[in-house]
């Protein structure tokens, strides 16, 4: 019998040459005369550790990692293929405390099985929540959704069932699913990892919500900077469609739904609900106004049900687990798991799915083990572009929307950025500003126009020569800011202003001119 | 660093095949942006007489596709070199040097961001998140990620790159 290899189809291991360890391994193994499989899963989320290469052994499932090139022939000489002992040996991976801590339900079979595979997929619990939401009526879903306290993992944070409830009360002769893969915060990227390595469960959570609001058509809009993303997607719902979980009469239900990818095409903007439909539709991508809300009229002015790839994905467990299974996890209004993602300056970077709770300095300092550099944390930057920076003094705020929104932050979509003590602040405030000028839709002036004034400001801060200049510039740019806040159309605008007013906040020597 | 992958070959632009390979998408949902898309894909950018053919095919002015098109960081309107190297301007980059390395390549090669080397062989392009943020600094060179970009990898991959292209 053919000994079972895992080597992720999925960005990061590919980035680290996965593909080329496919190839080596093959080879090498025909060289040897030996039969081996090899199965293309999608990452663990242990970054650090890709391309992680795993074998199916008489004692478990081993993992080896990061692997190189050059080590092929000699694990081979090791053995690994019944788990022979190698430098790069880390045994039962689930052992290792990195996973041992994490509490995955979201991403529970996330790098186990082959992503695309119905088969394996439905061996893990996958479509036991579909089945459960066949046998259940509008009401009976949406229930389950409320009872699970899913709250957006977009960043907004806004619950998940009331926005289904929207939909599904609207008449309406026709309705849409879409799902915002649009997953453009940097430090973010639990949307490509579940959408690479657990797509059917994404799949699934939109066949639900379709049931759920009366829907018969869904769209993910993907960007366009993770095309091996749009390969494993492709694949994963030409199966689905073939297994019946997708398409016409799906298990015999009477049900419909079907599914398509459409690809962004490089605008950051494109991830705000309005200005993605905006582009569906084939148009500049330029926000509209609310209302109407798009559960009004969204998609082609239909009643539409917009969810970030994380809510829709974490749907097939509430609806096959419960909703109340799900709320056992997190505490206060932040109930179930979070996703976050470890990046930037950081040795042990990845995705850690935890229950709401976890502290900063838990994440960066027990998962994450310090930075890269070995240098002192100086400044973390949370829920992506939009999101605050905090200085090493609040690192032991609690991972929660209500209390990071207390520390001045946003948890957003659980993106934690680590900068070391080389960090200059007032070049990040003013990065804030650039990024929003570069990215903006330019429909309201505040954010078109702020963004670059913003920029000026905090050159003339850095620049000025005496205190009291400074002071009348950081006067200026606090009522920019105002204004901005208050007055842009939506968050890239709106938000901006956190970045830069934190970075003065709580790095204002670094605005000093030295 | 090593080559993870080889060059796309982009033909040369034919306006009739462009209008050829656009007629599936007349009147599904977002067809001007699937019209773009399979165009840049096969021409490798989107020629001005596209415009025209375009607001001629899906009903719209010549203006209403040049505002679509223009929208887009991803819409090319001239023919880009042989690859196009895209290096992440994001935070998590900047936090493992990726302002330096993008000094550095700019010098290698010669260009700046928006630009392409003389032989036709690199454009170079600013981009915002490439989502492997755990291991940063990144590029992406077409359609294929490289994580942890040193300048030393990023000059071995080039020159593999160009030999290559040849």
């Amino acid at each position: 019998m053919s000994i079972k290899i895992y080597i992720p189809r999925e960005t990061t291991a590919s980035s680290l040459g996965a593909e080329l360890l496919v190839k080596a391994i093959a080879t090498e193994a025909q060289y040897r005369n030996l039969d081996i499989q090899i199965v293309r899963n999608g990452s663990r989320g242990a970054c650090w550790l890709e391309p992680l290469v795993e074998v199916e052994t008489a004692a478990g499932r081993v993992g080896y990692g990061p692997v190189t090139l050059e080590e092929i022939p000699e694990l081979f000489d090791a053995d690994f293929l019944n788990g022979g002992t190698h430098a790069k040996s880390l045994g039962d991976v689930n052992a290792l405390p990195w996973f041992a801590n994490q509490e995955r339900l979201t991403f529970a079979r996330c790098g186990i099985i082959d992503a695309t595979s119905v088969e394996e997929y439905a061996s893990l619990g996958g479509f036991v929540g579909l089945k459960n939401a066949l046998a259940k009526d509008t009401d009976g879903i949406i229930q389950e959704v409320t009872d699970s306290g899913l709250r957006g993992r977009g960043g907004a944070a806004f619950p998940t069932a009331i926005k289904w409830r929207t939909v599904a009360d609207c008449q309406a002769d026709q309705k849409y699913i879409v799902c915002n893969a649009d997953e453009g915060d940097s430090g973010t990227f639990s949307d490509r990892m579940i959408m690479e390595g657990d797509p059917l469960s994404l799949v699934e959570g939109m066949t639900i919500a379709g049931l759920a609001v009366g829907a018969d058509k869904g769209y993910i809009y993907l960007r366009s900077e993770y095309p091996l993303t749009r390969i494993i997607l492709e694949e994963a719902i030409a199966n689905a469609t073939a297994a019946n979980y997708l398409g016409e009469n799906i298990q015999g239900s009477g049900k419909n739904f079907t599914l398509d990818v459409f690809m962004g095409a490089g605008a950051y903007i494109c991830g705000e609900e309005t200005s993605l439909l905006e582009s569906l539709e084939g148009k500049r991508g330029q926000i509209r106004f609310k209302p109407p809300l798009p559960a009004i009229e969204g998609l082609h002015g239909k009643p539409t049900v917009v969810n970030n790839v994380i809510s829709l994905a974490s749907v097939p467990v509430i609806l096959e687990k419960g909703g109340k299974h799900y709320a056992s996890f997190g505490q206060g209004r932040s109930l179930g798991t979070m996703p976050l993602q470890l990046g930037g300056n950081i040795k042990n970077g990845g995705l850690v799915e935890k229950a709401f709770g976890l502290t900063l300095r838990q994440l960066i300092e027990d998962f994450g083990a310090g930075t890269a550099t070995g240098r002192p944390v100086r400044a973390v930057q949370v829920g992506g572009p939009l999101g605050a920076y905090f200085p090493e003094s609040l690192l032991d705020t609690p991972l929660d929307y209500e209390e990071f929104a207390k520390a001045g932050g946003m948890l957003g979509h659980g993106g934690v950025v680590v900068f070391d003590d080389s960090v200059n602040m007032a070049r990040q405030a003013r990065f804030s500003m650039e990024f929003c000028s570069v990215e903006s839709c330019g429909k309201c002036t505040p954010c078109r126009i702020g963004a670059v004034r913003g920029m000026e400001v905090i050159d003339r801060i850095v620049a000025a020569d005496s205190s009291d200049e400074r002071q009348a510039q950081h006067i200026i740019l606090k009522d920019l800011c105002d204004t901005m806040e208050s007055a842009s159309l939506c968050a890239m605008g709106g938000l901006t202003p956190i970045p830069v007013m934190s970075a003065v906040k709580h790095f204002a020597a670094d605005f000093e001119n030295r | 660093m090593q080559q993870l992958a080889g060059p796309i070959n982009y033909q040369d632009w034919n306006l009739d095949q462009a209008c050829e390979a656009i007629q599936a998408f007349k009147g599904r949902t977002g067809g001007v942006m699937l019209a773009l898309h399979k165009i840049q894909e096969i021409f490798g950018y989107v020629d001005d007489s596209a415009m025209a053919m375009l607001g001629k095919e899906f009903n719209l002015s010549r203006a209403e596709i040049h505002g679509v098109t223009s929208f887009y960081h991803d819409f090319k309107r001239e023919k880009p070199g042989k690859y196009t190297i895209k290096v992440c301007q994001a935070e998590a980059c900047q936090a493992m040097g990726s302002v330096k390395l993008t000094e550095e390549i700019k010098a290698y090669l010669n260009v700046d961001f928006h630009e392409t080397t003389n032989n036709g062989t690199f454009t170079l392009e600013p981009v915002y998140c490439l989502g492997n943020c755990a291991c940063s600094p990144n590029i992406m060179v077409d359609n294929q990620t490289y994580g942890r970009v040193s300048m030393d990898g990023f000059k071995a991959l080039t020159e593999s790159l160009a030999r290559e292209a040849v």
